[in-house]
């Protein structure tokens, strides 16, 4: 049960002389620091950290816990993120020491069994992706993503005899905002492609856009509304036939794992997303992972180190890779968040992962069919593994908001879709069930929705109602930043 | 400042012209009432410094509410010769009077006669209307 | 299900997929695994590895096996903590949005700069943010300057992420250990967006921060240090010389070293340079009801609004490790960090003590040092060494040739406030029978 005093903030709690770690008494000489160390780069003192026991510190942060929202404790049916339930055997096995306690520069020959591991998820990722060859470095998918876009520069560089410069780079109006920020980071002009009046990619816009100049095309796909890109050979066609990269952001993996390839439809890079696709935890917001995969012409960019097993069957880690575009991150890579997708895919196989794209769809299909009758979902009667509905009529007559079905959905206990995203559809709420999602939870879903729809503007304008706070005042918020705790004297 | 007596860009900002007192022509830039009515709850604006070259359609500054941010752009060519800086500090000029203490730049146009390119203020109601 | 979506069978799901791209196949993939099965498995390629639970650690460069409380693993196992995500909806997210509220107030504590952000991936990528946050925070872009006692992987990271941009990486040698001031002068030019150095740097050493800083400014370059966190309980924070971007690898703060991530980029700067970082920020504010509260806030920095003109791509950071963090700083407290700083500084040099009484090593750089330091073996037989050592359960240093030829005779030794001085007089027997 929450604990209204949990608001206090560390500092507040804080008692002078109080904490919470002892350590050992030194078993080695103990001279002044100021005899080891130049005075003139000591700090008189140590940081102003709370000072709080451990009981302090555990119901504290215990309580805090308890003021979120979760997986483990709500529907959260959050577009484009994937909240599947992670199961927890997952997090136990990354735990086990013979994993957690390994330094990142041991030496090869005492980590075989990781490195086995590494480069079996590396062939998976593989087989699953349709490509040849794969990074595990990146951090997140935008990591990724910028990880494809430097590896596309690097192999333009190469061919400029050949292919030109290439300086554009090709994204839908549906994409994630991560897809045009990675191309500016990489140093690539971000050209907007729109969108048909499918809610799929607009050929003739492509068409015309698609220049010599053009160096990737970065698609979702499925897309952001949660639909097939029927044309996608076409488009994989029109871009290789420019001399262009094709390049699949791969968010949305979950609806399609056993059931088609990007490298099938003729994506030459990708990257996945671990904390969806393959049920790492989503952290508070993280760790993820952003492996990315892609065709043998692009193997020799990839960032370094790869996993590769020499003719005796041994490990290593290979950085003689002249091509590589180098390091996106320090060490290996999210290796913890790695370990859970292998043992995901290990406790899956092949059929349990195409059931999870069955079932991901399914379930979407069927929310979809019950939210349609009193919430428009503006492209198509079908979705893959989400859709995107809109509350512009609702708007239009009632007042209601996006915002304000969301903010209620709150109160009857399941966390909000994903609002105003994307932006080629007006008062959007993205919903994507995910596979984990019984039916019963399904039909409570829409319920709540449903009796929504019929709520008062006034009482919808107000929500939520039972959750901690009621709404926040942003403005505030950003007219006059506040981003930590000072003491009370400090204040003006 | 009359709101009939400005000019539009199809971007949302008003130029005023007047000569000064020298005899020079000095142009005053602001954002519409319609604009800030659509960006909603602003929180922050990034204005250019005295002496920056301005370029007819091109941004000039941002204007920031909590979820989005819009680029203002230049009617004219020409020099920054003042910035209404304390909007910085204060924005509720900005959307309590937007055609007087809102004001945003003043501007040394280059060449005075773009503003005809502009839209007077019935076209611009026409175009906000129309949406 | 499907029959209340008028399909009857699942291949129909899929429609919208052109039949001649489907997979006609199952996936290559090994079959499927039952938990007990797969525990077997997990434990089996676990055991294959020789991890830092039954070796002695000595291993460090940017990766340390300082203690973590059982509190941090506790409060990080939370379900309500590990199975959210980015607190979009504040209003069922205060937990996090609080907690990462103080880890930033307590970065800013460590570091003494203004203002932190939610945490980054970890300190080679946060290092390269804080690079492209100069060019926009000087409105130069010609060139950076690098210390080349930063973390190799760190430079090559930079290196990275600027290869398609039109900057130029110049890099100051450090022949003698640490960056002198003159030669940092040398490379400046009114090119040049940024300094970037690490305090303690790659080798260990203490830098000459003060001068570095003034220096860079004196150039109207800003000054970026990387810094050890754990260090930080008794060295200067970077705000009291001059430092405009603060970043650092958090995993010494309560994560384990996991062969290298997920870790935890931290990044904090001055006031002036807050609208140009990059990721989340959490902000106070106050609800309807006028209670305090916290939500994601300057978000128009971010990819999801300013798309292309975002101040960085990142969008998932590293949540979970920033409340690790948050946990293991309000565990130590400013005491606990000292004894925590004080026990590596006594530790270090104790080992470097019993180290270098052998006839056969020294110290590769004479500067004053943290908890890590540089050995020399007179007879040029690192590998040997090292793996002599491993064989006797002690894993005594990282080798650096991979990335400085010219110290190839050379390890990195670091000592945390986990070793023993029974441990400490272990390694330094076990160096003395060496090959």
């Amino acid at each position: 049960m929450r604990n209204s005093r949990a608001t206090r903030l560390l500092f507040e709690l804080s008692k002078p002389g109080l904490r919470a770690v002892r350590f050992p008494e030194p078993d080695v000489p103990t001279p002044p620091p100021q005899e080891l160390l130049p005075s003139e780069q000591l700090a008189a003192d140590p940081p102003p950290l709370p000072e709080l026991s451990e009981p302090d510190v555990v119901r504290h942060f215990v309580n805090l816990s308890t003021m979120n929202m979760a997986v483990d404790t709500h529907t959260y049916p959050l577009g484009s993120c994937t909240m599947k339930y992670n199961p927890k055997r997952n997090d136990r096995w990354a735990g086990l020491p013979g994993f957690a306690q390994l330094h990142p520069y041991q030496p090869e020959q005492s980590v075989q069994g990781l490195l086995q591991l590494l480069y079996e998820l590396q062939q998976y990722l593989a087989q699953i992706s349709g490509l040849d060859a794969v990074s595990l470095q990146p951090a997140a998918g935008a990591q990724g993503e910028l990880a494809a876009l430097l590896i596309a520069a690097a192999y333009f560089r190469q061919r400029k005899a050949e292919l030109g410069p290439r300086t554009r780079v090709l994204i839908p109006d549906s994409a994630h905002g991560t897809n045009p920020a990675s191309a500016a980071m990489a140093g690539f002009e971000a050209v907007t492609i729109r969108s048909n009046s499918q809610g799929l990619v607009d050929l003739e816009d492509l068409q015309q856009k698609l220049d010599p100049q053009v160096a990737v095309f970065m698609i979702t796909n499925p897309n952001t509304l949660g639909l097939f890109e029927t044309q996608i050979e076409r488009i994989a066609q029109m871009v290789h036939d420019k001399g262009g990269l094709l390049y699949l952001d791969g968010a949305n993996m979950n609806a399609i794992l056993g059931v088609v390839r990007p490298g099938d439809f003729g994506a030459d890079m990708m990257h996945f997303n671990p904390h969806k696709t393959f049920s790492g935890p989503h952290g508070a917001g993280g760790p993820g992972a952003g492996p990315i995969a892609v065709k043998k012409h692009l193997d020799p960019y990839l960032p370094v180190p790869v996993v590769v097993r020499d003719e005796e069957g041994r490990f290593r880690l290979d950085y003689d890779r002249p091509h590589s575009i180098g390091q996106v991150r320090s060490f290996f890579g999210n290796v913890g968040v790695l370990i859970r997708a292998y043992a995901y895919i290990r406790t899956l196989g092949p059929q349990g992962l195409r059931q999870v794209a069955e079932d991901a769809v399914l379930n979407a299909n069927y929310l979809l069919s019950l939210v349609k009758p009193f919430l428009p979902v503006p492209f198509g009667s079908r979705c893959m593994h989400e859709f995107v509905a809109t509350a512009q009529e609702l708007r239009r007559q009632r007042g209601i908001t996006a915002m304000d079905l969301a903010k209620r959905l709150l109160d009857f206990g399941f966390h909000a879709p994903t609002v105003y995203f994307p932006i080629t559809v007006r008062e959007a709420l993205m919903i994507e069930p995910t596979e984990t999602e019984s039916k019963q939870s399904l039909d409570a879903m829409a319920q709540a929705l449903f009796r929504i729809t019929e709520e008062s503007p006034e009482l919808l304008r107000q929500a939520p109602h039972s959750t901690w706070i009621s709404r926040p005042d942003e403005v505030q918020a950003a007219r006059r930043p506040m981003l930590k705790w000072t003491p009370q004297e400090d204040r003006s | 400042m009359n709101p009939e007596q400005l000019r539009f860009t199809d971007t949302h900002e008003w130029v005023h012209l007047e000569t000064t007192p020298e005899g020079q022509t000095l142009a005053t830039v602001g954002l519409t009432d319609f604009a800030i009515e659509q960006l909603n709850d602003l929180v922050y604006i990034q204005l250019p410094e005295v002496g920056q070259q301005v370029r007819r359609g091109e941004a000039f500054g941002e204007v920031e509410s909590v979820k989005a941010v819009s680029d203002l752009y230049s009617p004219l060519d020409g020099e920054v010769e003042e910035v209404n800086t304390s909007l910085t500090q204060d924005l509720d000029p900005l959307s309590q009077d937007p055609f007087g203490a809102g004001w945003l730049i003043k501007v040394r146009p280059s060449n005075p006669a773009q503003v005809e390119e502009l839209m007077d203020y019935q076209a611009y109601r026409k175009m906000c209307q129309e949406g | 299900m499907l029959q209340a979506i008028g399909l009857e069978s699942v291949e129909e799901l899929f429609a919208q997929v052109p039949e001649d791209l489907k997979l006609r196949k199952p996936l290559d993939l090994p079959p499927a695994m039952s938990e007990l099965e797969l525990e077997d498995h997990m434990n089996r390629l676990a055991q294959a590895n020789e991890a830092m639970d039954r070796w002695v650690c000595f291993l460090g460069a940017g990766s340390y096996d300082h203690f973590v409380p059982a509190v941090v693993d506790y409060i990080a196992s939370r379900g309500e903590f590990y199975t959210s995500y980015t607190p979009y909806q504040p209003e069922v997210s205060q937990g996090n949005l609080q907690a990462f509220f103080e880890y930033q107030t307590m970065i800013t504590q460590l570091t003494g700069m203004d203002v932190s952000n939610a945490s980054l991936y970890d300190g080679g990528s946060a290092t390269a943010e804080a690079v492209l946050m100069s060019f926009s925070g000087t409105g130069r872009s010609g060139a950076v300057v690098l210390s080349q006692a930063v973390h190799p992987e760190y430079r090559n990271i930079i290196r990275t992420y600027l290869e398609n941009l039109d900057t130029q990486i110049r890099t100051v040698p450090c022949p003698q250990g640490t960056t002198a001031p003159e030669e940092l002068a040398r490379l400046l030019d009114d090119q040049c967006s940024c300094v970037v150095v690490q305090h303690p740097n790659f080798w260990g050493q203490l830098e000459p921060v003060e001068q570095l800083a003034q220096v860079a400014h004196e150039h109207g370059a800003l000054f970026i240090v990387v810094v050890d966190l754990v260090s930080l309980g008794l060295l200067k924070r970077p705000s009291q010389y001059g430092a405009d971007i603060v970043v650092a690898e958090g995993q010494c703060l309560g994560s384990p070293m996991s062969f290298g991530g997920p870790y935890l980029g931290v990044m904090a700067c001055r006031e002036e340079f807050l609208r140009r970082l990059p990721g989340r920020i959490a902000g106070q504010t106050v609800d309807r009801r006028g209670r305090r509260c916290w939500v994601l806030t300057l978000q128009t920095r971010e990819q999801h609004i300013r798309r292309q003109k975002a101040t960085s791509n990142i969008c998932t950071n590293q949540g979970l490790l920033a409340i690790r963090a948050a946990v293991h700083l309000a565990l130590l407290g400013p005491q606990g960090l000292r004894e925590q700083a004080q026990l590596c500084l006594w530790k270090a040099h104790f080992a470097a003590q019993q180290i270098t009484a052998l006839e056969r090593f020294e110290l590769a750089f004479p500067g004053p040092f943290f908890k890590e330091f540089l050995v020399r073996d007179r007879q040029g037989r690192v590998a040997d060494v090292l793996h002599w050592a491993w064989k006797q359960g002690i894993a005594a240093g990282v080798p650096l040739g991979r990335w400085f030829p010219q110290l190839q005779d050379c390890f990195l030794v670091a000592v945390t406030e986990k070793r023993t001085a029974e441990q400490i007089r272990r390694l330094a027997q076990v160096l003395a029978q060496a090959p």
